[in-house]
Formats: C-alpha cells, sequence, structure tokens
C-alpha cells in the first residue's frame, strides 16, 4: 500500500480521518486536564501554606 | 464487616485511603503509559494498515476500530461508575466517590467519540449522520446522564452530599445500559447487530478482528491511566487541608 493510498482511504479520507481526529483530540484533552489542574491546585496550595506559616 | 477476614479488610482500608492510593497512582500511571502505547501501535497499524477493505464498505469501514471501542468502553465505565456508586452508598468510602465522580468526563468523552465516529460512518454508508433509532437514542441518552453526574457534583455545595446524590443518580441510570445493548435485537433498527459478541462464530475476519481487540483493550488501559490522574486532582480537592497534602506541599516539586 503506497503512502498516497493510505491517506486517501479509497475515497473516505474525510469520514475516516475527522473520525481518528476528534478521537485523538478528546482522549488528549480527558487526560491533560487534570493533569493542568491539579499543577495549579498544588501551587494555590503551596502559596497559601507559605503564608500562613510564621 | 465481620464477614470479610480482617487481613482482607485492612488491605481494602490501606489501598482506599487516600495519601496511599495517591502514592499508588504515581508509581502506576508511567507503567500503564508504556502498556498502552504497546497494544496502541499495533492496533493501530493493523486496523489502518494490516487490515484488508471491507468488500461492502471499502475503506470506511476502518472507523470501526474506535467506534466500537469507544462503544464499548460508554457502557463498561458507567456500570463501574454505578459499582463504585453502590459501594460509596453503602459503606461510604471516599475513594469510591472519587472514582465515581473522577470516571464521568472520561465517560462523557467515549460516548461523545462513539456518536460522533458513528455519524462520521453514517454519513456515506447509511446516507444520513442521523436518525432516531433505538441504538443511537439510547446512547445519547448516555451521553446526558454522564454529563448529568458531572454537573450535578458541581451544583451541590457539600462534597459528601454531592457524592451521595450522583451515586444515586449513576445507580438509577444504570437500567439504561442493558437498554443500549440489547436495543439493535428488540427493535428492528438501522444500526447493524452486533458483530464481534457472537463468540462461537463472530462474523468478522480474524485479520481484522485483532486490531480490533488490540484497540479495545488499549482503551481500557487509557481510561486506567485518565481515571488515576483525575483522581488524583478530585483527592487533592477534598483533602486539601489533610496533613498528608501539607506534607505533600513541603517535598521539593
Amino acid at each position: 500500500m503506497s503512502l498516497e493510498n493510505f491517506f486517501a482511504m479509497g475515497g473516505y479520507a474525510f469520514y475516516v480521518w475527522t473520525s481518528y481526529g476528534l478521537t485523538l483530540v478528546v482522549l488528549v484533552f480527558n487526560l491533560l486536564s487534570p493533569v493542568v489542574q491539579r499543577k495549579q491546585l498544588l501551587r494555590q496550595l503551596a502559596l497559601k501554606q507559605k503564608r500562613e506559616q510564621p | 464487616m465481620s464477614i470479610i477476614p480482617a487481613p482482607i479488610s485492612r488491605f481494602f482500608h490501606k489501598t482506599a485511603s487516600p495519601p496511599h492510593f495517591y502514592a499508588l497512582a504515581d508509581k502506576l500511571i508511567p507503567w500503564l503509559t508504556v502498556l498502552f502505547l504497546l497494544l496502541l501501535i499495533p492496533g493501530l497499524y493493523g486496523g489502518l494498515v494490516m487490515a484488508p477493505a471491507d468488500y461492502q464498505q471499502g475503506d470506511s469501514y476502518r472507523i470501526i476500530y474506535i467506534h466500537v471501542p469507544a462503544a464499548w468502553m460508554s457502557l463498561f465505565i458507567y456500570v463501574l461508575m454505578a459499582i463504585m456508586g453502590g459501594i460509596a452508598l453503602v459503606w461510604r468510602i471516599k475513594l469510591a466517590e472519587v472514582m465515581l465522580i473522577s470516571s464521568a468526563p472520561i465517560g462523557a468523552g467515549f460516548t461523545f467519540i462513539a456518536l460522533v465516529t458513528g455519524s462520521l460512518w453514517g454519513k456515506p454508508m447509511w446516507g444520513t449522520w442521523w436518525v432516531w433509532d433505538a441504538r443511537l437514542t439510547s446512547e445519547l441518552i448516555l451521553l446526558f446522564l454522564y454529563l448529568g453526574v458531572t454537573s450535578l457534583y458541581g451544583a451541590i455545595e457539600d462534597k459528601r452530599d454531592a457524592a451521595r446524590a450522583v451515586s444515586i443518580l449513576a445507580l438509577v441510570g444504570v437500567v439504561n445500559i442493558p437498554i443500549i445493548h440489547y436495543s439493535v435485537e428488540w427493535w428492528n433498527t438501522l444500526h447493524q447487530g452486533p458483530t464481534v459478541s457472537k463468540m462461537d462464530k463472530p462474523s468478522i475476519h480474524i485479520s481484522m478482528l485483532i486490531p480490533l481487540l488490540l484497540m479495545a483493550v488499549a482503551f481500557k488501559v487509557y481510561y486506567a491511566i485518565a481515571v488515576l490522574q483525575a483522581a488524583k486532582l478530585q483527592l487533592l480537592k477534598r483533602e486539601a487541608s489533610a496533613q498528608w497534602v501539607k506534607s505533600l506541599l513541603e517535598k521539593p516539586q
């Protein structure tokens, strides 16, 4: 199978690649969003703790 | 509690304790990520390159390698959430509440993927993006159940009350799961019947079946990674003033 054929997906390129692309976006978002939020939360909590300590 | 032997009960209490679970998640995530890639890469290669085109549907059928595993996950995660809800209501284990609420956005993601890829597959094959058929409609209701769990939890101030409310919602909503599963048999629908679960004689060739199963397991491992990441965040939110979080903050990041 040539690379050109692979991307063409027998004429169904739009449907196949949109499906795979959207799946990638949703899965990456659901994986990274809690990581980013946790880092922010840890930073806030650390600041608060520093302020409360004498 | 007395019917459970003491060492087993101790094991569960230790594993389910927030600081222990937080550390365990940190240890598991790298291994799960390696396992995920080991399943995903051959799954994608097998599905997009190795497997032959379908004799009726051409290459459009290759959407199956994400559509079907995502649809399976949408049901699997909801059943897990209902079990977590039951555990949370009976034993009031905080970790069960955290796992329930952490699973909801991931389940919503898979349900969304199943619906959208189904639509993108339906357009060239059925000639329409959407029909109000039993399978599609019950799957759409599942998406609303997932979103309902997340917004109900967010709407109630006290997180213990919120967890009780979403546990009940998760348990009640589970009636939708057999409806989705059997919808293609109970009603005469446009959506095709099961291909894989007829284990004695699956109507799918082995070169198409292997990548499909690889993708299905890869999605399960993805869920494990994503739910651990989300649970770490939820545990920190719930336990922000606990001693173990304070000592965690003192460690260099």
